[in-house]
């Protein structure tokens, strides 16, 4: 038995973590030999990143109450309460955004901190910390790091002036130099990176496990996890799901374990299959420049009175075709509504077609946080349709009603079942759900034929996730108002929509009835493309 | 009843209520430095109506966003142009007072519009921009006053007859036409300057009203969250420029109300230190570089020439000494300081 224990490097046990409440790992178990690679797969929200974090002392951990479970690395119980002790303790990280300075050299980032210094008079006065920099040594050891990765990166050039899988090269580069360093995580290492560098960063990864240095290694690629891990553990809703052997699984079992075979039954809110008849909105090769969320072409259709998902991986675009359209973010393209074609980069004119957005950034895009709940109603309403203003002097003024605005919200508050102390509680002291409420009251006012929702249960809790799903199917239901929701939770997608487009990388990877299989979304949002697309 | 005090203190703010005790203080050792209460209490009240309308031109701004008015020696020059015209042209009386308001408003339209154009490049900066925009205007009219062709020997340098002097007396044109309207004596030592305070709360009144209209709703989005305001449809930039020139307006009257009742047109550098004052009686009042109401305009013009007037007269009395503008200067630029640190710790949360 003890031998046994002996051979893990790491072993997290049994490790339990709350957020504010909300438990986001539950009973999580991973175990990691020396030299192996483990990949580490779930969708966004399955608690990767948490059990990273707890692993790497990241301070959110502490400050939102630490964690439960027990911790052994190298045969000592640790808890790390800031990353120095993590790194000193020999667990490294590389990050999906690299962390380098942009005017730094490449050995100048890799050594950061840890340079050699060469001692001199002032020195002996000030202390160590005045020391002169060893360039010559630091050479040497950038070199040595370098090499070790067998890749050809100049060891002179700046970080800013390095295309992005360099800067992956010398994240890495930094890691392994360290002497100490027994385990390594990789957070979506190949997310940025084009195909032939993804394959030198995994022959790299190959060649690390070789030298004894274990990995944890963060992919959606799922295709690249099988070809390089020794073992892959799949976290969903913050238990392991399964543990599986690469040789011995594909693609689509992992794509299932993610996503979960309970889905197959009865999440849907209803079950009658609708028919549509009328194309209302069409895109055509829509381009959109938002950071972190970019699209790059994207067409597809949707019929007058449908609920329409999009969903997708966090970053892969799915949120700027909604903000693309809305003009929020600049966007390329051709879009036709009711057959008319409409301008992209002006708010107004598409405010004024009649078609309202409930934005994912609902604290900074969505609500005037620290004016009153009617007029965060009222107030788009007033200024696209000119509601709740009567004219003065002749048209020359128009005043603000705000009797009618008070009137008409205290009909939403009752309708949506909005908390508040009354209607002039300023927005910023709601709760989220009530907040979310308050933003489709926003875009209900203006009785539109077309509704954009971005992430509409995205921070608020589950009772109030079910609410504002149903306030959305009714609304539907009774207006035959299109609905158009873009969700990072294909649950939720799956619920309420008649189709759900998949959005992979900037593109449509497909659009199926929400009736599908889960595991067929799934397999699209990890990139594994099929061309069947439902008429 | 605890929980009812301290919520009456949280809603006038601690800062207030020690200002407002201080003053009262003040007012209380009156009789005893040898100090008439009454001429006090009528000092404040004139102060109040010659600085208000100051102060105010400083609310559409911080409601756009564009921050503290730290320009305001723009709107305080298109004054100041209106003025002297005014008197170059010999006229008397009101016809005269408005005849500077028009011109004085035509100029500030101008300069409030390029203005508005220049800190819409610099979001984000407004404040430390707008000082500078502030200095150098200064700068460019002492040239400007020397070499503009005024002829009115009343106005220009009795000596070489080219150039305005530094000061510049109204009385004779339309000095107190405001203070004298319906001016009201009570006893011999209080005489209240109706004109003025109507004035005042006219202009008042006005900006209350345009902040209720759809345009002025609009202005208030762009300051609360500029991307909502985007997302609306509204033309952010537009708002506030529309701001920045009813700042520069305002600003404008405000300088010919003050000169109307103070009796001079001081030109050249005095504009210079002008906006730090306002700004101290709207910070004083309650307001921050984000948020401001009118009632933070009443209650800090009122507190901070209370102060102001009451301070230097009082303490002059007690340690015989010459302190009043030393005292003015740390009031004045201590509350702006005060106020600046508040909104980083707003930030930072």
């Amino acid at each position: 038995m003890k031998s046994k224990e002996e051979n893990y490097l790491l072993k997290m046990e049994h490790v339990n973590k709350d957020f504010y409440g909300n438990r986001v790992l539950n009973d999580v178990t991973l175990l990691v030999k020396p030299g192996e690679i483990i990949g580490l797969v779930g969708e966004n929200g399955a608690g990767k990143s948490t059990l990273m974090n707890i692993l790497t002392g990241d301070p959110v951990i502490h400050e939102t109450g630490g964690f439960e479970g027990r911790i052994i690395f190298e045969g000592k119980e640790i808890s790390f309460s800031s990353p120095f002790e993590a790194i000193n303790a020999g667990i490294g990280m590389v990050h999906q955004e690299f962390i380098l300075l942009p005017e730094f050299t490449a050995t100048e980032n890799i050594l950061l901190n840890r340079e050699p210094t060469k001692y001199n008079v002032l020195s002996e006065i000030f202390g160590d910390r005045l020391n002169l920099l060893d360039r010559k040594e630091m050479e040497k050891r950038a070199t040595t790091a370098i090499k070790k990765l067998e890749i050809n990166l100049n060891s002179e050039m700046l970080a800013k002036e390095m295309p992005v899988g360099y800067k992956q090269f010398t994240e890495i580069a930094r890691e392994i130099n360290r002497e100490s360093t027994k385990l390594l995580i990789f957070d979506e290492p190949t997310a940025v990176l084009a195909e032939s560098e993804a394959n030198i960063v995994l022959k790299i990864l190959r060649k690390i496990a070789n030298t004894g240095i274990s990995i944890i290694f963060i992919s959606h690629r799922l295709q690249e996890i099988l070809e390089i891990c020794d073992r892959i553990v799949v976290l969903k809703d913050g238990s392991v799901q399964k543990e599986l052997i690469p040789s011995m699984t594909n693609s689509t079992e992992i794509a299932e374990y993610m996503i979960g075979r309970e889905l197959k039954k009865g999440i849907r809110k209803f079950t009658e299959k609708r028919e549509f008849n009328n194309t209302i909105l069409e895109v055509n090769n829509l381009w959109v420049d938002m950071i972190a969320e970019q699209v790059n072409g994207v067409s597809f259709k949707v019929k007058e009175g449908e609920i329409f998902g999009i969903g997708g991986l966090t970053g892969q675009g799915k949120l700027g075709i909604a903000n693309g359209i809305l003009g929020i973010y600049p966007a390329e393209g051709e879009v036709k509504f009711k057959g008319k074609i409409i301008n992209l980069n002006n708010p107004k004119f598409v405010l004024d077609q009649g078609i309202a957005f409930v934005s994912e950034d609902r604290r900074g895009l969505g609500l005037l946080l620290d004016q009153p709940i009617f007029w965060n109603i009222a107030f788009t309403s007033m200024q696209v349709k000119d509601s709740f203003t009567r004219s003065l002097l002749g048209g020359l003024v128009k005043w603000c009603d705000n009797n009618a605005m008070i009137k008409m919200s205290r009909e939403y508050i009752d309708s949506l079942r909005i908390k508040c102390e009354s209607e002039k509680q300023l927005a910023r002291e709601l709760s989220g759900g009530n907040q979310q409420k308050l933003c489709l009251a926003k875009a209900f006012v203006l009785k539109p034929e077309l509704i954009f929702v971005s992430e509409p249960t995205r921070g608020i809790d589950v009772g109030a996730k079910d609410l504002v799903l149903d306030t959305l199917r009714h609304y539907n239901n009774q207006y035959g108002t299109t609905i158009i929701i873009t969700s990072s939770e294909l649950e939720e997608l799956i619920s309420i929509c008649d189709r759900i487009a998949i959005v992979d990388e900037g593109q449509i990877a497909g659009i199926l009835p929400a009736t599908s299989d889960p595991v067929e979304f799934g397999l699209l949002m990890l990139g594994k493309k099929t061309e069947r697309v439902v008429k | 009843m605890k929980g009812k005090l301290k919520n009456a203190i949280e809603s006038v703010g601690l800062p207030r209520i020690i200002i407002f005790l201080f003053l009262v203080l003040l007012f209380i050792l009156t009789p005893f430095v040898g100090v008439r209460f009454d001429t006090s209490l009528n000092d404040v009240i004139i102060r109040f109506g010659m600085n208000g309308i100051l102060v105010l031109s400083l609310f559409p701004m911080v409601k756009s966003g564009c921050g503290l008015n730290f320009g305001l020696q723009l709107g305080i020059i298109a004054g100041l142009l209106g003025s002297v015209i005014s008197i170059e042209m010999e006229l008397i009386g009101l016809t005269g007072f408005f005849v500077a308001l028009g011109i004085a408003i035509l100029f500030a339209v101008i300069f409030g519009f390029l203005y508005g154009l220049l800190l819409n490049k610099v979001k984000g900066e407004e404040m430390v921009v707008a000082t500078y925009v502030g200095f150098s205007s200064v700068s460019v009219m002492c040239i400007m006053w020397l070499i503009l062709p005024f002829k009115n020997p009343n106005i220009i340098w009795p000596y070489g007859g080219t150039g305005l002097r530094t000061t510049i007396s109204n009385q004779g044109y339309w000095f107190h036409v405001l203070t004298d309207f319906f001016r009201i004596n009570i006893g011999n030592y209080i005489s209240f300057p109706t004109g003025t305070i109507l004035f005042f709360a006219f202009l008042t009144f006005l900006v209350w009203a345009f902040f209720r209209t759809k345009i002025g709703a609009s202005i208030t989005a762009v300051g609360s969250n500029i991307d909502y305001a985007k997302s609306c449809g509204i033309n952010t930039d537009r708002m506030r420029t529309i701001s920045v020139m009813l700042s520069t307006i305002i600003a404008a009257i405000g300088i010919i109300v003050f000169e109307e009742g103070f009796g001079f047109i001081q030109l050249y550098l005095s504009p210079l230190y002008m906006p730090f004052p306002a700004i101290a009686a709207l910070l004083i009042g309650g307001a921050s570089v984000g948020k401001a109401s009118i009632k933070n305009v009443i209650i800090g013009t009122f507190l901070f020439q209370g102060i102001l007037t009451m301070t230097p007269s009082v303490l002059n009395s007690i340690i015989q000494s010459e302190m009043s503008e030393v005292i003015r200067i740390i009031v004045s630029n201590g509350m702006i300081v005060y106020a600046l640190t508040r909104i980083e710790r707003i930030r930072l949360r």
